[in-house]
Order: C-alpha cells, then structure tokens, then sequence
C-alpha cells in the first residue's frame, strides 16, 4: 500500500526551500551593490524588487512551515529538485524586468539554463543589456555549478544530517572531506580561488587585446565564471567569438578543463598528489573519448574541406569539441555554420562528445566519465572471462582516488543513469522532430540541453514552439539533478494524489 | 578605307574589353553594393566567400586595438560580425553600442571570408572602406516610477510579514 504524504512532510520540505530561498536572497544582494555602484538604477531596482518576492515567499514558508525536525531522504530530495524550480521562477524575475526577454517563459528559460550551468539562451539584443543583469546571468551559473543547495548549506546551515542528503540529491555522490559542510565550503574556496586567478588572466588578456580595462576584467569574470562552472554564457551576443583571440581561447579551454574534473581530484592535486591526476579513471577515461570524438569530428570536417589549414581545423573543431565534452558550450563560430557547413559526421563526433560529458563531482553534466569508466572496465572483465578457463577467477579494480574493486552493483548503477540518461537525449529529439526539425539538428539540440552544454545549431531561439521551450527546461533541469530527486518529486506528487 | 577597318576594330576591340571586364565582375569578383544581412551572409557563407560585400549595422562593444589595424563588432539586428579595419578608418567613430547608448551605425564595404586563414579561420570582413551613417548617442537613465512603486508595496507587505514572525515567535 502507498502511504499519502503527511503534513509532517510538507512543513520539513517548506521549511528547507524557505531557508534555501533566503540563501538565495543573499545572492541576489551582489548585484543590487554592483548596480548602485556602477549607477545602473533601473536594474539594481529590479533586484531589489527580486530580492523582496524572494524574502517574503521565504520568510513565510519558514515561519508556516517552522520545524526542528530533520529531514529524511524523501524529504531531501525533494527539497532540492523544488529548490531549482524556485531558483528558476525567482532568478528569472530581475531578467524578466529588464525588458530584453519576449516573455516571462523565455526568462525562465534562461535561468533555468543559467542555474544548470546549460548556456542556451533567449535573450533578446544581449549586447545592449546593462552590467548589472548581465553579472547576474553569470553568476547564476556559479551558484548553479556549485550547487543551489551548497550555497545555502555552506552559509546558512549548521552541520545537521540532512544536509548529506541534500547533497547527494544535487547530483553530488561524493565528499571531499569527511563532513559535507566542510566539503562545501572546500568546493567554493577552490572556486574562488581560480576565480581571483582567472579574471586576473582574461581581464590582463582582454586589455592587452584593445579592450578597455573595465570591460576586460568584467569580462574576464563573467567568462571565468561561465567556464570554470561549464555553463557557456557570454556578456556579448557573438559568444568568445567577439574576442578575436586566440590566447583567450587557449586560457578558455584549460579554465573549462579545470571544471570538469572531480573537486575531489582538485583536492588532491591541491594537497600534493599530483600523481593522481594519471591514475584516476576519470581523468584517463576522458582523455580516450576527447581523443576519439576528437578524431571522428576531425575526419567529418576534413572529409568535407572545411577548413582548409590543419592548424586552423584543429583550432576550430578542437575548441567546440572540448567546450562540448566539458559541458561548457562556448563556440568560436555561428550556431547555423554547424548545420551549414560541419556535416553529420563532425556533427555526431560533437553529439557524442556532450553526451558524454566531464567528471563526477564536478560542475558538469551529462553521463560522466566514472561511469563510462565502470562500464568500460565491465565490459573489459567480462569480454576476458569468456576468453579464459572457466575456472579463472577473474578480479577487476580501478583507480579512483584509491583502488577500488569492481563491484555488480556499480556497473549496475552507472548503466542505469547511462541508460537514463540516453532516454533524455531521445525524448527532447523526439519532440524537436514532432516540431518539424530534422532528425540531427533536433538530437544535437536536445543532447545539449539534457547534457547541460549549451551548444546550439541554431534551434534555439525565440521563435522555437513554447512546449519545445519546456521540454528543453525539463531537461536541464533533470539533467543537472542526475534524475533521482525529479522522481522522487514526481513520486512524492503522484502519490499525493493516488496514495492512501 | 583604311581608316574605316581600323576605327572598326578599335570598335570590336573596345566592345569585347567591355564585354570581359564585365564577365569578370560577374565570376571573380562581385562587388554587393546593397548591404547584405548579417543571416544570409552566415547561412550562405560559401557563396559570399572570398566576395566583396557591403555590410551595414551597429557598432558595439570595444574597439580593439592590434598595432595599425583594429577588430570592431557590427551587429545588424540578428548577429554581430567581428570587422577587421586599418584604424585610419575609424577616426570618425565616437560611440559603440552598449547598455549606456546606441552606437554609431555603420556601412562597412570589405572582403567577407567564411574561414579567415589569418585570423584562425574565423568568419569575419576585412573592412576596405566605412561610412558612418548615424552617430550613436548616450542614453539617459530614468528611474521608473512603475517599479519604485511596487518597490514600496513590497517593502511594506515584507515589513508586516517581519513583525507578524517576531510576534508568532514571542
């Protein structure tokens, strides 16, 4: 028998998002500052009027819903799949008042993509929005790639158990260090410090290129924070295009390579173990499929004379091949070239680089290369036990920080989200195409959004059907959380409704 | 006689000049005196390739600087095209385009080239000549009475929502 939710449920989970809700109520503070500072009054007003709508649903939900009480794992996950669609309806308002977005589900959209660190965007005439939304469109993606709920466990929560499973609910299955509290705050002092170091390179960059020096450090903040949280939004309409350099593209591509590896490796790497970055299976795995979706999208565009210089087919197809396979979604040429010019098979090299994605406790989206890892080594173990006796007891490790013994029930659950995983990528190409889109065009899109990259052949935009707009959402949203809180919440809903 | 068979082939001479010349034009080099859109250069990147086009559009963001030449941006409405320009033709360009004004609105004629091989194959135009159509012009910031208002509502229903938990707490 399925057991109805009971009030004690609703008032743990109401109390949580309202205390998730103030968290995000200080964020919202920093650009309010950065407008008054920078003399930007209407902006800073729409902040203001954000941060209100976001104090006021809080306060209310956590003095209605006031408990003492801990959460349980149901509980917890929903809190944290409800915690993004807040952060999407609440992020969304100061864009939507801005006046540079069609509609309040356009807006949506791009917080929604913002906050899953995705990079697709609806936004109209970019190039004239002021300074004060555009920090915002990048900051959601740094709060979004370290996690909506590590914000607010990392400021506002002391040390209770519930925050572990909050933790695991925002797609993060692994701590740094042994309190998860303390594995936040790790998480967002790595962040900041190669955030201080990355502005100071694309800012020294961008000035030295012609830019005036405001804008080259602005710039270098925004990109650095779009890139290091592998979300791919741009403070211009022409993406890192508007540059014209290549040094910005080299410093771009080791900034994203730095978010798509595991904290846990960063931790490693920051206490001196350096040598774990060639043993970890993540970083080893990754290495092998850059290199093969590398080869395959470099055959497509060689095939078909794109690029008539190696030096410049490599600097093209590596750089959207990289930004693709770390989830960023950042491109040095226009959305229509990849329809246009690139070819199915170039194209099918990009698709699966997204599809497959960075490390596990990273900023990343997509597969993940620990369980393209596992399954790999299964497939390996099992390929060798019909090749040997059938006495041989056949024994399979990997290394992931320390060694670790294949076990059934690891392969199992990495083929199960692998399998999710390609069921989202075929349900939004399934609705692209019932829209009209060609098959490649609508599997390239929707690989991208479920993937959390945020490159894009040129479907998205303004004028693409509302309902492929909220597939789209749906799928960064599912995408990003790894599926387990968004069924728990679709559970929790559908036996509201049909439980005793 | 004589006179009339050379005057003849001067003729015949002077026409098929005329005639290559203007094939020539047509198959090498076809100059677009009319400004093509940002979208169909990009989606008929090939056929525009290596052309002389004429582009028209906004100037936004920085002018950048590199040694004697200068990358600028022009957007035309649908997408920005990165210009590369000698910065001699730009001692008329004031304004660019940002959140605190419109820029200068420009008529670009150059070379389009959809995989430039001196600047890493990107898609750009190497500006031979511009003409400043419209001055671009600061905007004035005014605050909306509307917001300010609903700013007020707020503040006041947050006010009584904050008395209403200190009381429920006592």
């Amino acid at each position: 028998m399925i057991l109805k939710p009971i009030l004690e449920d609703v008032k743990n989970i109401g109390y949580y998002l309202g205390k998730i809700m103030l968290g995000l109520g200080i964020t919202i503070l920093i650009p309010i500052f950065m407008g008054l500072v920078l003399g930007e009054i209407n902006p800073a007003l729409d902040f203001l009027i954000a941060l209100e709508i976001t104090l006021i649903f809080g306060l209310i939900l956590i003095r209605l819903c006031f408990t003492e009480k801990d959460l349980n794992w149901m509980q917890g996950m929903i809190v944290v799949s409800l915690s993004w669609l807040v952060a999407m309806f609440l992020g969304a308002i100061p864009l939507y008042l801005s006046g540079h977005w069609k509609s309040y589900l356009d807006t949506c959209f791009d917080a929604m993509s913002g906050f899953a660190t995705t990079g697709l965007t609806l936004v109209q005439d970019l190039d004239h929005l002021s300074i004060t939304h555009n920090l915002w469109r990048h900051l959601i993606m740094f709060i979004g790639g370290q996690g909506i709920v590590i914000v607010a466990l990392s400021f506002l929560v002391r040390g209770f158990s519930g925050a572990f499973k909050m933790y695991v609910g925002e797609a993060r299955d692994e701590k740094v260090l042994p309190n998860v509290i303390h594995t936040s705050r790790f998480i967002w002092l790595v962040s900041i410090v190669y955030l201080i170091l990355g502005t100071l390179a694309l800012g020294t960059v961008g000035t030295l290129n012609g830019m005036k020096p405001f804008n080259a450090f602005f710039h270098g903040a925004c990109i650095f924070m779009a890139a290091f949280d592998t979300g791919g939004f741009a403070p211009q309409s022409q993406n890192i295009l508007y540059y014209h350099s290549l040094s910005f593209e080299i410093i771009t591509i080791i900034i994203m390579i730095l978010g798509t590896i595991n904290f846990k490796l960063h931790y490693h790497i920051w206490t001196g173990n350096r040598k774990e970055i060639f043993r970890n299976i993540e970083t080893r795995t990754l290495f092998m499929t850059v290199m093969a979706t590398l080869l395959v999208t470099v055959i497509g565009l060689n095939h078909l004379g794109v690029y008539p210089k190696v030096i410049v087919l490599f600097r093209k197809g590596f750089y959207q091949l990289i930004s693709g396979h770390t989830g960023t979604g950042y491109m040095t040429i226009y959305a229509r070239q990849f329809i246009n010019e690139w070819g199915d098979l170039a194209l099918v090299g990009v698709i699966c680089a997204m599809a497959l994605g960075g490390a596990v406790c990273s900023t990343t989206g997509a597969i993940k290369m620990l369980r393209v890892g596992i399954i790999g080594k299964a497939l390996a173990e099992d390929i060798k036990r019909i090749i040997l006796p059938e006495r041989a007891i056949v024994v399979k490790k990997f290394h992931h920080i320390r060694d670790i013994f294949l076990e059934d029930k690891q392969v199992r659950s990495a083929l199960l989200i692998t399998l999710a995983y390609l069921l989202l990528y075929g349900l939004g190409a399934l609705v692209g195409m019932l829209f009209g889109y060609p098959f490649l065009d609508s599997l390239f899109e929707s690989t991208s959004a479920a993937a959390n990259v945020g490159l894009s052949c040129g479907i998205t935009n303004v004028n693409m059907p509302a309902i492929l707009k909220i597939t789209y959402i749906f799928q960064m949203w599912t995408g990003r959380l790894e599926f387990m809180s968004v069924f728990t919440l679709i559970g929790f809903l559908v036996v509201a409704i049909r439980g005793k | 006689m004589i006179k009339e068979v050379i005057s003849y082939k001067l003729l015949v001479i002077s026409l098929a000049a005329f005639l290559i010349y203007n094939l020539s034009l047509i198959t090498s080099n076809y100059s677009y005196a009319q400004p093509i859109s940002s979208s169909e250069l990009i989606n008929n990147a090939k056929l525009y390739d290596g052309k002389n086009v004429t582009y028209a559009g906004e100037i936004i963001g920085d002018v950048m600087s590199r040694g004697q030449y200068a990358w600028i941006n022009v957007n035309d409405g649908s997408n920005a095209i990165g210009i590369w320009i000698d910065k001699d033709l730009l001692k008329e360009i004031f304004c660019t385009g940002s959140y605190r004004g419109k820029g200068d609105w420009v008529e670009i004629t150059g070379v389009f080239q959809r995989v430039c091989l001196q600047h890493g194959g990107d898609l750009d135009i190497h500006a031979q000549g511009l003409r400043k159509i419209n001055s671009g012009r600061t905007i004035s910031e005014k605050t909306n009475p509307a917001k300010l208002n609903f700013i007020f509502i707020l503040t006041a229903i947050l006010f009584v929502i904050w008395i209403l938990t200190l009381l429920m707490r006592k």
